[in-house]
């Protein structure tokens, strides 16, 4: 792989998506920007519709029929992918950017054998020169996820719930990819099982220096795997920073709320505060701060104004009320002189929140 | 001391279950009968004291919803004994005040016909999926007030008001505007909080929850949890909560049972059992779990293998294949007894 690095492995900026259905236009993705350097690990939380899952999607150009893309870029090693036409994006697909999905029993085609699905992978992206070639490759796969090489040649009907995980595994690190998306990727496994899985994941992905991105719900798992943590709401990304600084410390109120839904088996046994109400309606979202109508923290400009980035180190929020009072808040006053002090106006990307 | 199926029902407790045993057989045809059986529930003890709760923890295929669906006679065990000891289920009234426990216990085999009725409306159960449980084509009186109907209860007037003070119970306010709308209507969230509802409506004594938050987004979890805990305290509702994940049956539970392939391994007071856990299976579990602590390291758990299906398993311990203290004397004995280890704490483990 050729490695012509000038600035991030991957960069995300401002990305936009819609979905039309019949009852409108669902505003899925907002103005959403990260980036990801080699070697890292990212998680993207948040609660189903959130949008984690699209800009997963997008990231991968396996949008469905009814997306817009409304607006922003992504660029992998510099290089525009909405910029690729269909033929080169077969290309990019698997060999730049690979997905684990959330459901393994469904990414294997149940009358093939595993082994002969993923050479097949290989040779459609023509990765080896022979089937013999590929074989081995497959095998050496296979090894590297934890599953004996004898195994290729059996039916994914034969293989447990974790051992299809980890040839769903083997089968995105085909093709030697620069980043991996993994979309929930134990969610349907047991506890015991995921923790292997979990860490193999993480072994590889430190072994080979790779990026990677967890798409989860359960932030037990992100705060384990992950290095950067990326929180989203109703479209928007609306905190970042590294996992350790804002599980410590949460900026926005939805990520406090977040991290309190969980009960934990160890520490002192508390009542959870949780969340009240329900998420919003994409197709029609609140005005201002789309988490406004559930923030306890919630003041007038929250109802009228799409928040600016709050900034405390490398971690931000959009929020006009941030937790941490350490937090270079925007508060009324500061509002005008708001570029002098470190805050980066979002103006609701133009869209009007 | 080693439980045994014969002990008589445990004074003041609701409901008693010894050897409770139930078969499944696999590979049954037309012309040939079954030769072989899934052991999915083996041989499990417990109690459960009016109003307490008890979280029965394990991986999928343990047996831990079969022996919820065994509770409220869903199913009909193979073997072993429930009993119960529900108001106004050894005589067929139904007193009011269903804190009155001074009842004689009734075998769950023997309960049928006319007191069938009476124990449904003593024993409720929540399943796991609020998509699945509810007929779309019914408003949300319909599903709520059909169990109310089923048993003679109230005249039209008083089960709408019934409806809608439970409701309102349940946090769907104002109820009105929630009593003729259709399941499609509700999120997830409300659903489950529907089919709680509808458990409680007939005043149960007793509730078997199945995994009732495992397919809800985070900030609806937290509030169905927060609302059974609650109401089952006011209401002295007490129950099973079966699900896959510790953390919640300790938020949920005063008691948590480990089962492991149709067997309780472990069980005990909630605190006492995540200090100490002290059969390897569950210790195995325990540290499986991820911690939302971002500095935090944990050792990677002690077990082998993969789980297999309990198909005429061998008459050893379950766990043997996977167990990292396995000995000549687990291979060559019988599954162990339970054993209380300490006050109120049992386990079933020859090593421990």
């Amino acid at each position: 792989m050729a490695a012509k690095i000038n600035g991030p492995l991957l960069k995300v900026e401002d990305l936009t998506l819609r979905y039309l259905t019949r009852g409108g236009e669902v505003r899925a993705v907002e103005g959403v920007s990260f980036e990801l350097e080699q070697g890292q690990a990212l998680g993207l939380v948040g609660e189903s519709g959130c949008g984690k899952t699209s800009v997963a999607n997008s990231l991968m150009r396996l949008l469905p029929d009814n997306a817009r893309l409304a607006g922003g870029q992504v660029w992998l090693r510099g290089e525009d992918i909405f910029a690729l036409e269909e033929d080169e994006v077969r290309e990019y697909r698997w060999r730049r950017v690979a997905m684990v999905f959330q459901a393994a029993m469904n990414s294997l085609d149940p009358v093939y054998k595993v082994g002969q699905q993923i050479v097949e992978a290989i040779e459609a992206h023509e990765i080896e020169g022979t089937i013999s070639a590929a074989r081995e490759r497959v095998a050496r796969l296979f090894r590297l996820v934890g599953l004996d090489p004898a195994l290729m040649d059996r039916y994914p009907h034969e293989f447990s719930g974790g051992m299809r995980q980890r040839a769903v595994i083997a089968m995105a690190l085909s093709c030697d990819p620069a980043v991996i998306i993994a979309d929930e990727p134990t969610t349907a496994l047991d506890v015991i099982v995921q923790d292997r899985i979990l860490r193999e994941l993480k072994a590889i992905q430190q072994q080979l220096n790779m990026a990677i991105i967890y798409i989860s719900h359960d932030i037990a798992v992100v705060a384990e795997v992950t290095d950067r943590i990326g929180v989203m709401y109703a479209g928007h990304l609306v905190e970042y920073g590294n996992t350790a600084d804002v599980f410590r410390a949460p900026l926005h109120p939805y990520t406090d709320a977040l991290l309190g839904s969980f009960p934990s088996v160890t520490g002192e046994r508390r009542p959870l505060a949780g969340l009240s109400g329900e998420p919003p309606n994409l197709i029609d979202p609140p005005a201002g701060c789309p988490f406004h109508p559930r923030c306890p923290r919630a003041t007038q400009i929250c109802q009228e104004e799409f928040p600016p980035q709050a900034w405390e180190g490398t971690q931000w929020a959009k929020c006009w009320h941030p937790m941490n009072a350490g937090a270079e808040a925007p508060s009324d006053v500061e509002l005008e002189a708001a570029s002098d002090v470190g805050i980066v106006e979002q103006s609701a990307h133009g869209e009007g929140g | 001391m080693a439980i045994t199926g014969t002990e008589p029902l445990h004074t003041g407790a609701l409901l008693s279950v010894a050897g409770l045993t139930k078969r499944f057989p696999v590979g049954r045809h037309l012309f040939r009968k079954a030769t072989s059986f899934i052991h999915a529930v083996d041989d499990v003890t417990f109690d459960l004291e009016p109003g307490g709760s008890l979280g029965l923890v394990g991986e999928s295929g343990c047996g831990k919803t079969t022996v919820g669906k065994l509770l409220v006679k869903l199913l009909e065990p193979t073997s072993g004994e429930i009993l119960f000891r529900l108001p106004g289920l050894a005589d067929h009234a139904v007193p009011d005040d269903p804190s009155e426990l001074n009842e004689p216990a009734v075998d769950s085999a023997s309960i049928e016909g006319r007191q069938l009725r009476a124990f449904r409306r003593r024993a409720q159960m929540i399943f796991q999926d609020p998509y699945e449980s509810m007929n779309p084509r019914r408003t949300i009186y319909d599903t709520i007030a059909e169990p109310l109907s089923v048993q003679g209860m109230g005249t039209l007037l008083d089960r709408v008001d019934r409806v809608s003070e439970i409701l309102d119970q349940v946090g769907l306010t104002p109820p009105a505007t929630f009593l003729f709308r259709h399941p499609h209507e509700l999120s997830g969230g409300q659903r489950q909080r529907v089919a709680i509802a509808r458990a409680l409506v007939v005043g149960p004594s007793f509730v078997v929850a199945d995994e009732p938050t495992s397919m809800l987004d985070v900030s609806s979890r937290t509030g169905i949890m927060n609302l059974m805990q609650g109401l089952a305290q006011d209401l002295g509702v007490a129950y099973l909560y079966v699900t896959h994940d510790l953390a919640v049956a300790r938020y949920m539970c005063h008691r948590i049972a480990v089962m492991y392939s149709g067997k309780i391994v472990e069980i005990g007071e909630t605190e006492e059992l995540l200090k100490n856990p002290r059969h390897p299976y569950t210790r195995a579990l325990l540290s499986a779990v991820p911690l939302p602590d971002p500095g935090s390291t944990r050792e990677p758990p002690d077990i082998r293998g993969e789980l297999t299906a309990p198909i005429d398993p061998p008459a050893r311990c379950r766990f043997f294949d996977r167990c990292p203290m396995a000995t000549e004397n687990c291979r060559t004995s019988p599954h162990p007894p339970t054993e209380e280890k300490s006050p109120g704490h049992w386990v079933a483990c020859y090593e421990v």
